[in-house]
């Protein structure tokens, strides 16, 4: 094993975790503060991405489809939850998870309708179509730019977060919610707006992702897999654990993909190692997170109450 | 008493007579059952426009009959296409039924339709069970065993003279059967095997791997949305303009609308590509942009070629497919009037095909499509016929 390739490998679990990061924050404290279960999340990822390329396919401008794209994922995510959602919370997990079930298969049902089957085109943006020589390979540019979107998402929701008064009352939500309702907050106020910048993540994250992976109907739902294992892991509703938490799932997973073949190959037979290596590696993320709720259900990075 | 039996014994051999008149006249149905939504469903739908577009070109008649087409949706799922298949045979008593896109689906119905002796025209998924120990007089292929994409990679890469190559497949048996297949006529060195979960659309890891390899080439193995993921992250990784990407599965016409020209310069391969030439493909290829406004994939080829076939076979044995023995006998005969020129079918009923290397690249019309680029193997054979006991 060569120490850039390590590097690389580390850059690439890096990329992976910083794009879980951006569905698992907004994610996070719907859960964690409106104790809401969202599965139609990755959905709005995927509508995000559908935004960005279809804008992308009528003006060739990557600015104009984030313009667009977020923003309009923003919306989307506000209409779900004043038309759905809203009216679902003092309900019941099963009625949430089955009316957002519901808002994924009619999603996926409408790009397919609008779009097509067929996957649709987006590129990335001339200026970060190169490569960076990484001590000797080649690291594509935009998977930088997505490290360094995700790390200012990050900084300025922490930002946010601690340092204004709107913070203050989500915190105040994620760890009391009717007692913030008691002291006269309107927290439908508070919910809504959590609900649409959660959205507008998503959105982000499917701009980012549109150039690198194909976007077509469906694409929301094995990355809604990754990020509730990112959630459980990091510990529901807080942001602190969506970042860390999306970070550990991302270097892991990528980590083990990279090397436990090779390493295998060096105990066991070449055939045993690639059949086994792959079915491990891909098993890695849900072992560790197995691991933390045997050992620490409340999450790694829980919200601290009191 | 006895007066009306007999007039009812009138009635009802007049009503026979008329039944069996009627037969003659009414259509001969076709089951075309394909995979027409999920993933897979562009890839089914092409099937079915290419084979339309036949019908439709015979004013609804195949060899001089007049045809009915039940169209089903498997879903990609075989439990569903049991299901289809039992209503097409039981209820619907069709005579022959073609499409499938799967061959996780083909495995599932391929018994229970040739065992009832109804004739079953592949159209796309050829698993190599049923083109060696399982073949069947009632099975024709009108596409190609699944390992002829992955060896004649394998044969371009051996003429080319690469010594080290690197190979990337998702972890399930037709990756791994992509693979063997490459490696049947490759035999240089290996310097990795990558297999990567069936459900992980992000390869960097992978692709940073391989640029760690240094080899002269890369072969991978992708299909649909796998394979545009694929191909977009190692354009963007630089590594396309450095490092040949030959590939099975992963550049047609489904997928080129969404790569464009990110994928210029991959290599795939094919028994055919829309820059064929024969005059049944070029007339094929102008007929189906006219319609249907897009550049038709070798899905669609496999369509059309389906319908050909049928249409030479059927006018052989002049509608009555009903004998079964003539009908195999009209099938087996293959047809001139194909888009590979002539179908010609080995002992197992799999098409005896050239394959074609082709590189991504524009067209005449500025469009990214396929260009061929070399033959690398002529009147080629798939590797399980001798298994089969047909002659």
């Amino acid at each position: 094993m060569s120490w850039p390739l390590f590097f690389a490998q580390l850059l690439n679990g890096f990329q992976l975790g910083v794009l879980l990061f951006l569905l698992s924050a907004g994610l996070t404290l719907v859960l964690g503060i409106m104790n809401f279960v969202n599965l139609a999340h990755g959905s709005l990822y995927m509508m995000g991405a559908y935004f960005a390329a279809a804008t992308f396919g009528a003006t060739g401008s990557f600015l104009a489809a984030a313009v667009v794209a977020i923003p309009a994922t923003l919306l989307l995510g506000l209409f779900l939850e004043r038309l759905v959602l809203a009216r679902l919370y003092a309900r019941d997990h099963l009625y949430q998870v089955l009316a957002t079930f519901g808002l994924i298969l009619i999603m996926n049902e409408v790009v397919r309708g609008v779009w097509g089957q067929a996957p649709i085109f987006m590129n990335v943006p001339d200026a970060l179509s190169s490569t960076v020589n990484l001590f000797g390979l080649p690291y594509p540019s935009y998977r930088f730019a997505i490290i360094v979107v995700g790390l200012l998402v990050g900084a300025a929701l922490y930002l946010v977060i601690h340092r204004t008064r709107v913070g203050m009352l989500i915190r105040a939500g994620a760890s009391d919610a009717p007692m913030v309702a008691a002291l006269g907050v309107n927290i439908k106020l508070v919910n809504a707006m959590v609900f649409g910048v959660g959205a507008g993540l998503a959105g982000v994250a499917g701009l980012v992702a549109a150039p690198i992976l194909s976007v077509q109907p469906g694409m929301g739902e094995p990355i809604l897999i990754l990020t509730l294992v990112v959630i459980v892991t990091g510990g529901v509703g807080s942001i602190r654990g969506a970042f860390y938490g999306a970070l550990i799932v991302g270097i892991v997973d990528t980590i083990g993909r990279a090397f436990l073949p090779t390493l295998l190959r060096e105990i066991f037979e070449r055939s045993v190692a690639q059949a086994a290596g792959p079915a491990i590696a891909s098993m890695l993320i849900y072992l560790l997170m197995a691991t933390v709720l045997a050992v620490r259900p409340q999450g790694l990075f829980p919200v601290k109450h009191g | 008493m006895i007066q009306t039996r007999k007039f009812m014994a009138l009635a009802g051999s007049i009503a026979c007579l008329t039944a069996t008149f009627a037969l003659a006249q009414t259509p001969i149905k076709i089951g075309f059952m394909t995979t027409l939504s999920g993933q897979a469903g562009t890839l089914g739908q092409d099937q079915y426009d290419g084979f339309m577009l036949a019908v439709e070109q015979n004013d609804g008649k195949l060899g001089g009959v007049p045809v009915q087409i039940l169209k089903e949706d498997d879903q990609f799922k075989p439990d569903v296409a049991t299901q289809i298949v039992q209503k097409l045979i039981e209820k619907e008593n069709v005579p022959i039924i073609t499409g499938i896109a799967g061959s996780n689906v083909m495995m599932a119905v391929y018994k229970p339709i040739t065992e009832k002796q109804v004739f079953l025209i592949g159209s796309n998924a050829g698993p190599s069970p049923i083109a060696g120990a399982q073949c069947s007089p009632y099975f024709f292929a009108a596409s190609w065993q699944n390992d002829g994409y992955a060896e004649v990679m394998g044969k371009y890469a051996a003429d080319k003279g690469y010594k080290k190559i690197v190979m990337i497949a998702p972890n399930y048996q037709a990756g791994k059967d992509a693979l063997t297949g490459f490696k049947r006529f490759y035999k240089g060195d290996v310097a990795d095997e990558i297999y990567t979960p069936l459900n992980q659309p992000d390869f960097s890891a992978e692709i940073s791997q391989i640029a760690a390899a240094k080899p002269d080439a890369v072969y991978a193995f992708f299909p649909g949305s796998l394979g545009v993921n694929f191909v977009r992250q190692y354009q963007q990784a630089g590594l396309l303009k450095t490092l040949p990407l030959l590939t099975s599965g992963v550049v047609d016409s489904t997928t080129l609308p969404a790569l464009k020209e990110t994928a210029l310069g991959v290599i795939g391969g094919q028994f055919w590509g829309p820059d064929t030439d024969n005059p049944v493909s070029k007339s094929f290829v102008d007929a189906f942009e006219k319609k249907y406004n897009r550049i038709p994939s070798n899905f669609a080829a496999q369509g059309y070629d389906s319908a050909l076939l049928l249409d030479a076979a059927i006018a052989k044995v002049k509608g009555n497919v009903g004998d079964k023995k003539a009908f195999e006998a009209a099938l087996k005969a293959g047809t001139t009037k194909s888009v590979r020129g002539t179908l010609k079918f080995n002992n197992n009923h799999f098409p005896i095909n050239d394959w074609y290397v082709f590189a991504v690249a524009n067209d005449a019309k500025g469009r990214v499509s396929l260009k061929t680029v070399a033959m690398p193997l002529k009147d080629h054979k798939d590797a399980y016929f001798a298994q089969c006991t047909m002659q």
